[in-house]
């Protein structure tokens, strides 16, 4: 009888189980790092919006606070989209035939508010206030980036739940003085202004304010 | 011709293999299965069992589509049928893994005939009581990450310290070394069949499948040491599996849950269970393929005795819940009891009383366990017996516990019945194209009865030379 299989059989049946072990290994590794990639975080990806808004020159070249736009950061879960009379205070004045800022004039006159592309989205599930972060030290910066360098609107964290859980976890790796929230510059420093380990100041932080973030499921899925 | 018939000694167990035997009639007899055409009677089941497996489809279907609503399960019965059928099926595994694992260990040369197709239940059984848990999340896509602790985004675990993420653990391991160890067995009698194909088609699957076998005592020394490693491997699990399924019970707080008996009166169950569906399988596929030659009256005599001395643990379960239920002095435990005794669910409970315990008393008479008709009745008994026991610990113990006013009646609907039947079709069918396409009955080891056989005739003739 004629063989049944050709002389290569065995070498390739033993490299099939290389393969097999090479194909399930890189299967699972993309598989489970899906939600970390730039594709579907889209951190670091700028967004074109209906008027090209840049935080860098209002923020660094003007000089205006975050909560000139952003009221109610302080007293409410929702930091607020500014309408358009906000940009219009200054905008009523300056540059004012400025092709570019024609959609915040039409917006104006029509009432019809503009559709801004929203860059920090969390699913409906989560439950998130700013105000309570913002009044237990935590800044701005920490969670949105240098936004003050921003010519574009961009994400510079995941906002995947791991993240979350990163700080809910240790505070005190994050915190800073309440003063410093809206310091897009900061570095843990004391009273006299001589640069201090986060270490020792999250810690002393964490205890002066009362920090206790809960890790219970309900805490965000109300 | 005509050399007297030996005289029976009332002693001596009766043999494990039929008289005449030899390599050849062993060989040809047990791939004649396979290779012969393929019998009407086969695809008739085989189209039966088919159309069940649409039920499946079906029910599980509008299941997904409508979510788990379309089952009669709702507070306070918040687990159903679905787990009912997955502790029904995962014990009917148990067979298996103990014909294979412990028979092996104890060097019971009665299990060789029964241990593939045995084997092949457990592995089906298996996959029949997996369905369940997914199917019960209603979301079977996502269960991955409720079920299985990885590196996720979400920076969670499953709970560690529930019986439920040990039950994946358990029912994982089991599946992953039931099929291992299944289809170790399984490479010998590939390489029979590559031989014996006629079609080059055939001759390349049975081929591949027995992974370049051909016979040596170098490959017959790695196979036994496998074999013996694999057995050690399942023998805990007979034990475990279900212990820890048990434990998704008596973790819990309810009346009728939290007692210290449950894992080894679940076990003896399991292996009650897995026995009465290894006659229920073993009798029809000996019937029709006439193999009344290697599943012998031993066998079934055993498998009798086995079923009464398993069934008798599971009938002092039930008596010590009941002495529990008293001896605690708990009122809620002895509610339970009076509840499940003569309350709205009595019928069920006294049926399962009748079909696992009452009935199956009768195989104390050797007639009867000699006897494959009567045993294959008893069978049926105790597999709905053992489905009624599941039933009574989920159900009663749930639709009346602490607060009376959450008290409430359990009513399964047809999805329910939909689903539990398209799985038993599933197992059929699987079972039905199994027994076409790889050999039913270990025809090596079969031979390697052959040679015991022989080698002890030599003995004797060698002795009365002398």
């Amino acid at each position: 009888m004629a063989q049944l299989f050709p002389r290569g059989s065995n070498a390739f049946a033993r490299i099939s189980i290389v393969v097999v072990l090479v194909v399930v290994g890189t299967g699972l590794t993309i598989l489970l790092n899906t939600n970390r990639l730039h594709y579907t975080t889209d951190v670091q990806v700028a967004r074109k919006q209906p008027v090209p808004f840049s935080h860098k020159h209002h923020v660094t070249g003007v000089g205006l606070d975050c909560r000139y736009c952003h009221t109610s950061v302080e007293e409410s879960s929702f930091a607020n989209i500014p309408p358009v009379e906000t940009c219009m205070t200054c905008h009523s004045q300056i540059w004012t035939e400025s092709p570019l800022l024609e959609p915040i004039r039409e917006s104006y006159r029509t009432g019809n508010p503009i559709e801004w592309v929203r860059i920090h989205d969390l699913p409906d599930f989560v439950y998130f206030n700013h105000s309570i972060h913002v009044h237990k030290g935590i800044g701005c910066q920490t969670c949105h980036g240098q936004v003050d360098q921003m010519p574009l609107m961009w994400k510079v964290n995941t906002l995947n739940m791991e993240w979350c859980l990163e700080c809910h976890r240790e505070p005190e790796k994050f915190v800073r003085p309440r003063e410093e929230v809206f310091n897009m510059a900061w570095t843990p420093m004391d009273e006299r202004g001589h640069a201090v380990s986060q270490a020792l100041l999250g810690a002393q932080l964490v205890q002066d304010y009362d920090i206790n973030p809960s890790t219970d499921c309900s805490t965000c899925h109300r | 011709m005509g050399s007297p018939a030996p005289i029976k000694d009332p002693t001596m167990p009766a043999p494990v293999l039929g008289p005449g035997q030899t390599y050849t009639t062993v060989t040809q007899r047990l791939s004649a299965i396979i290779t012969s055409r393929t019998p009407l009677g086969w695809i008739a089941a085989l189209l039966i069992a088919g159309g069940i497996l649409q039920l499946l489809m079906l029910s599980a279907t509008w299941l997904l589509i409508k979510g788990t609503g379309i089952w009669g399960l709702n507070i306070p019965v918040g687990w159903g049928w679905a787990i009912i059928n997955f502790v029904w099926w995962i014990g009917i595994g148990h067979a298996g893994t103990l014909i294979s694992a412990i028979l092996l260990l104890m060097r019971q040369q009665w299990r060789n005939s029964i241990n593939r197709f045995a084997e092949a239940m457990t592995i089906f059984a298996v996959m029949c009581a997996g369905m369940f848990p997914l199917l019960h999340t209603g979301r079977p896509w996502v269960a991955a990450y409720w079920l299985l602790p990885y590196p996720n985004t979400m920076s969670v675990w499953p709970q560690f310290r529930s019986p439920l993420i040990w039950d994946v653990f358990a029912v994982g391991t089991y599946f992953t070394v039931s099929l291992i160890f299944w289809y170790l067995g399984l490479i010998p009698d590939f390489a029979t069949l590559r031989d014996k194909a006629k079609h080059k088609i055939s001759q390349i699957i049975y081929g591949v499948l027995s992974m370049g076998w051909r016979g040596s005592a170098k490959h017959w020394f790695n196979y036994e040491m496998a074999a013996l490693l694999l057995a050690g491997v399942s023998t805990p699990l007979v034990l475990s599996v279900h212990s820890i399924v048990s434990l998704d019970f008596s973790v819990g707080l309810i009346p009728g849950w939290h007692a210290t008996i449950f894992p080894p009166y679940f076990v003896a169950g399991a292996v009650y269970a897995g026995f009465a569906m290894v006659l229920t399988l073993g009798l029809p596929i000996r019937y029709f393929y006439g193999l009344h030659d290697y599943i012998t009256d031993r066998h079934l005599n055993n498998m009798g005795k086995v079923m009464l001395a398993t069934g008798l643990i599971v009938a002092y379960g039930y008596l010590m819940e009941q002495f529990f239920a008293w001896y605690s002095a708990s009122p809620y435990e002895g509610y339970m009891m009076q509840n499940r005794t003569f309350g709205p669910y009595s019928g069920t409970y006294w049926s399962l009383i009748l079909c696992n315990v009452a009935i199956p008393q009768l195989l104390w008479i050797k007639r009867v366990r000699l006897s494959p008709i009567w045993l294959f009745i008893i069978s049926m008994f105790i597999n709905v017996g053992m489905w009624l026991e599941r039933f009574i610990i989920v159900v009663t113990s749930l639709h009346r516990d602490f607060m009376p006013s959450s008290w409430d009646m359990y009513h399964s609907t047809p999805w329910d019945w939909g689903l539990y039947a398209g799985t038993i079709g599933f197992f059929l069918f699987m079972m039905i194209l199994f027994i076409r396409v790889m050999p039913v009955i270990n025809i090596f080891e079969i031979r390697q009865l052959v040679a015991n056989k022989n080698r002890g005739e030599h003995a004797e003739t060698a002795s009365a030379d002398d």
